[in-house]
């Protein structure tokens, strides 16, 4: 395996990583969003209180990585996507401040408001992640000379809007598992009953997109039968969605989260497998397409990068894992909660 | 308007209001680290307790931090695809270094010492503050070494159309990446140690919380003439004489130096003024600018005159902002020395002059901050990679000018708000104050 695959498979892993860990924090927050009572509120965030930061931190270094990699990618996606991304971080920088301005002021108007930052902070970007996937499926008008020539309100095409609905019902029910595990009593009833209507939309919405990339994206389908990668992701992906209300119905329900999670990394396995090795395909002219050798680096840098995330990666596994299991068990508010 | 001067207006918008809150963070985490020791190993409550109420400013500014910082991560691509493309190979790695090994420690360190301190020991609860201070530190690392290498850029050949890295470690330690990060972090404890030296005189003339602050003002006052004497010397010396080295046309305009001479004055105080440019009201000291940066009182020194002109920086701005930093550092050293003294006569708790000094100074190495990076970074002008690539060349090609414009309102909208909201949040957690020292933890 050459460094250039390597690097696309560990970029893979930054995003699945995100997709993993804010993909819970981002649907806790839509959760919050049709959350009525005051403490339940309190558990949701709190939920996710010590470990969103960290988490969205996957987003940043994936983007370091990305721009660190594939930086002919990382200047093309993101000058081509100008509004959008603007969007993007004005709701991440509402989001990220909401947690500590919330609970700083006994006002219901005040309270109110940063909720309304911190649910509208997390939905927008659980739809967005999904648009960007879709539009990166169906391809971007890339020109021979690698510039997006396309137009904000082009991005948002029915098929990519579709996709994300699915990324929103990914990411809600997997922030519905996962405050299943935290919560307890009357909310952790009603969120269960949540996560089985949630994973029929999720399903639905899977399955008429997947219908759509058939006629939206068919060079994705070239040759891929014949890729036993594909076959065992899309084993994984089945088996993942089957188990989430079996693990679910049966009150295991950190079972039930490792479930989802799968469910999200084949899911964004199965995309990689497909592009791969291109990374953003021109709808131009195929051969127009962002691949893993025409925008990376110098084969110097993606080796000093490749030593730098054997360092620090494993690292950053072993304390993180170890300040969940500090937060373990279910949330309870206290006198030093948000 | 053009899109590349908007897109500098927007870059210097957003980083200038997001450079308000790390020095903050790095400051205050570092004198956490020491407030924390002592309140575990001493089993001093009343140090818990400056733990506690810093650590919440810490937990506000950190917030405002993480989230007006991640927009500078992707505005690189956003505003300026075109230096990404030509810098990537070289720009991207420390960005991503400073991920890995800097903002995942940081943040998730900082989560276990705001919410964990009655779920693990003390000893792991004071390791979680060390985390994040080194973890800030860290990241303050590898964003100079990205900076440091488009002041003075090194370890890379063009080739292919763009930059491409030759030595990892020259680019990394490039010739001002070192003296940088001590400049900087330095300046960063100055701003913690006036941040907990002001609230705690405010509490000292209030007479509130009277001897929580007490410790803290002592212990920040101490620091803080320590930080203040090493940031003039050698950190800040060397720093200049590190510009003289590797830009010297930076160097005659952040000094005023118009034409080229040995024996070179320093201006210790001028009204620049243009055209010509010329030195107003000036006063100076004759040699000295050479002996600073040179070791000698007769090195010549190249001024303006032997720049071409579109290679030069903005004159008046890198001028006025740098002397006034320099102004500041020794306001700094001149208070923090006035209060050990105070404090060594016993007398700082009732010099309510010098408290009421401290009180307003709060802002002042924010502002310092702010002078010496518009020093640095206008002084770099005309160029974005010193000597390699020129700002005008650097921008996006896909953005238009009415985009830029909607993303610079839509910033300024934003910050103005999350700026008022801090300074709200801030003025409020101080009036409130920190805990009472007999008050026993209540669970809701």
């Amino acid at each position: 395996m050459d460094l250039n695959t390597t690097w696309f498979l560990l970029v893979g892993v930054l995003i699945i990583g995100y997709a993993i860990l804010d993909g819970f924090d981002l649907g806790v927050g839509v959760l919050h969003l049709f959350t009525k009572d005051e403490i339940e509120k309190r558990i949701e965030m709190n939920s996710i209180g010590p470990v969103w930061d960290g988490n969205e931190v996957w987003l940043l270094t994936g983007g370091g990585a990305l721009f660190a990699a594939f930086p002919i990618v990382y200047a093309t996606v993101f000058s081509g996507f100008y509004l959008a991304f603007i969007l993007l971080l004005a709701a991440l920088i509402f989001r990220a401040v909401s947690f500590e301005f919330r609970g700083k002021v006994e006002s219901p108007t005040w309270r109110k408001w940063w909720d309304y930052a911190f649910g509208i902070g997390s939905l927008l970007p659980a739809i967005l992640f999904g648009v960007a996937i879709g539009n990166v499926l169906r391809g971007l008008p890339i020109n021979q000379s690698g510039d997006f020539v396309g137009t904000f309100i082009g991005l948002l095409n029915p098929y990519s809007i579709l996709v994300g609905l699915l990324s929103l019902a990914m990411f809600t029910m997997h922030g519905a598992i996962y405050l299943s595990l935290k919560s307890e009593g009357a909310l952790q009833e009603r969120i269960v009953k949540q996560i089985n209507k949630l994973w029929i939309a999720f399903i639905l919405l899977y399955i008429v997109a997947t219908f759509f990339t058939f006629f939206e994206g068919s060079y994705l389908f070239d040759g891929i039968l014949r890729n036993p990668i594909f076959w065992i992701l899309l084993i994984l992906l089945l088996a993942s969605i089957i188990y989430i209300p079996i693990f679910i119905n049966g009150k295991k329900y950190f079972k039930a989260l490792l479930s989802s999670s799968v469910t999200i990394a084949a899911m964004i396995g199965m995309v990689a497998v497909s592009l791969f090795p291109r990374l953003v395909t021109s709808n131009i002219y195929l051969n127009y397409s962002l691949t893993i050798y025409n925008s990376s680096s110098s084969h110097n840098t993606l080796f000093a990068m490749l030593i730098i995330a054997l360092i620090g990666v494993p690292i950053v596994l072993i304390y993180t894992i170890f300040i969940y299991r500090v937060f373990k068990g279910k949330t309870i508010i206290s006198k030093e909660s948000y | 308007m053009d899109v590349v001067l908007l897109s500098r207006i927007q870059f210097a918008m957003t980083i200038g209001f997001h450079f308000l809150f790390p020095p903050i963070s790095i400051g205050l985490a570092w004198l956490l680290v020491i407030v924390e020791r002592l309140g575990w190993k001493k089993k001093d409550e009343i140090y818990e307790k400056i733990g506690k109420f810093f650590g919440k400013i810490l937990a506000l500014t950190f917030a405002v931090g993480v989230a007006t910082g991640i927009v500078m991560e992707f505005q690189f691509g956003t505003n300026w695809a075109q230096y990404s493309k030509f810098v990537g190979d070289i720009f991207g790695a420390p960005l991503a270094a400073e991920g890995v090994f800097a903002f995942f420690l940081e943040s998730a360190f900082l989560g276990l010492y705001i919410f964990g301190r009655n779920k693990v020991s003390k000893g792991v609860h004071w390791f979680s503050i060390f985390m994040v201070a080194i973890g800030a530190t860290i990241s303050a690392f590898w964003i100079i070494v990205a900076g440091s290498w488009m002041q003075t850029p090194a370890g890379f050949i063009i080739k292919n159309g763009r930059a491409e890295l030759t030595d990892f470690w020259a680019a990394v330690f490039n010739p001002s990446t070192v003296i940088r990060f001590f400049h900087v972090v330095d300046a960063a404890l100055i701003t913690g140690a006036f941040m907990m030296a002001g609230i705690s005189a405010y509490f000292l003339l209030k007479k509130q919380h009277v001897e929580i602050s007490k410790k803290a003002m002592k212990l920040a006052v101490i620091f803080g003439l320590v930080v203040s004497l090493l940031e003039l010397f050698p950190f800040g010396h060397e720093s200049g004489r590190e510009v003289a080295h590797e830009q010297p046309a930076k160097f005659a305009a952040i000094q005023g130096l118009y034409t080229t001479q040995s024996g070179a004055p320093l201006a210790v105080f001028a009204f620049p003024t243009m055209p010509p440019p010329e030195l107003k009201a000036k006063i100076e000291i004759p040699g000295l600018l050479s002996w600073l940066a040179f070791g000698d009182v007769h090195a010549k020194i190249k001024g303006i005159n032997e720049f071409q002109q579109n290679d030069l920086p903005p004159l008046f701005i890198t001028f006025v902002s740098y002397h006034n930093m320099v102004a500041l550092g020794m306001l700094f050293i001149l208070l923090t020395l006035l209060a050990t003294i105070q404090l060594y006569r016993k007398k700082l708790w009732e010099s309510k002059k010098l408290l009421k000094i401290f009180t307003w100074a709060i802002p002042f190495p924010l502002i310092a901050c702010q002078l010496g990076w518009i020093s640095a970074e206008v002084g770099r002008q005309p160029w974005i990679v010193y000597n390699v690539l020129r700002t005008r060349d650097a921008v996006s090609t896909a953005v238009v000018a009415g985009d830029v414009v909607f993303s610079i309102i839509l910033f300024a909208l934003i910050y103005l708000l999350l700026g008022s909201l801090y300074v709200y949040l801030l003025v409020r957690e101080i009036k409130h104050g920190p805990e009472p020292i007999e008050a026993k933890e209540v669970l809701l």
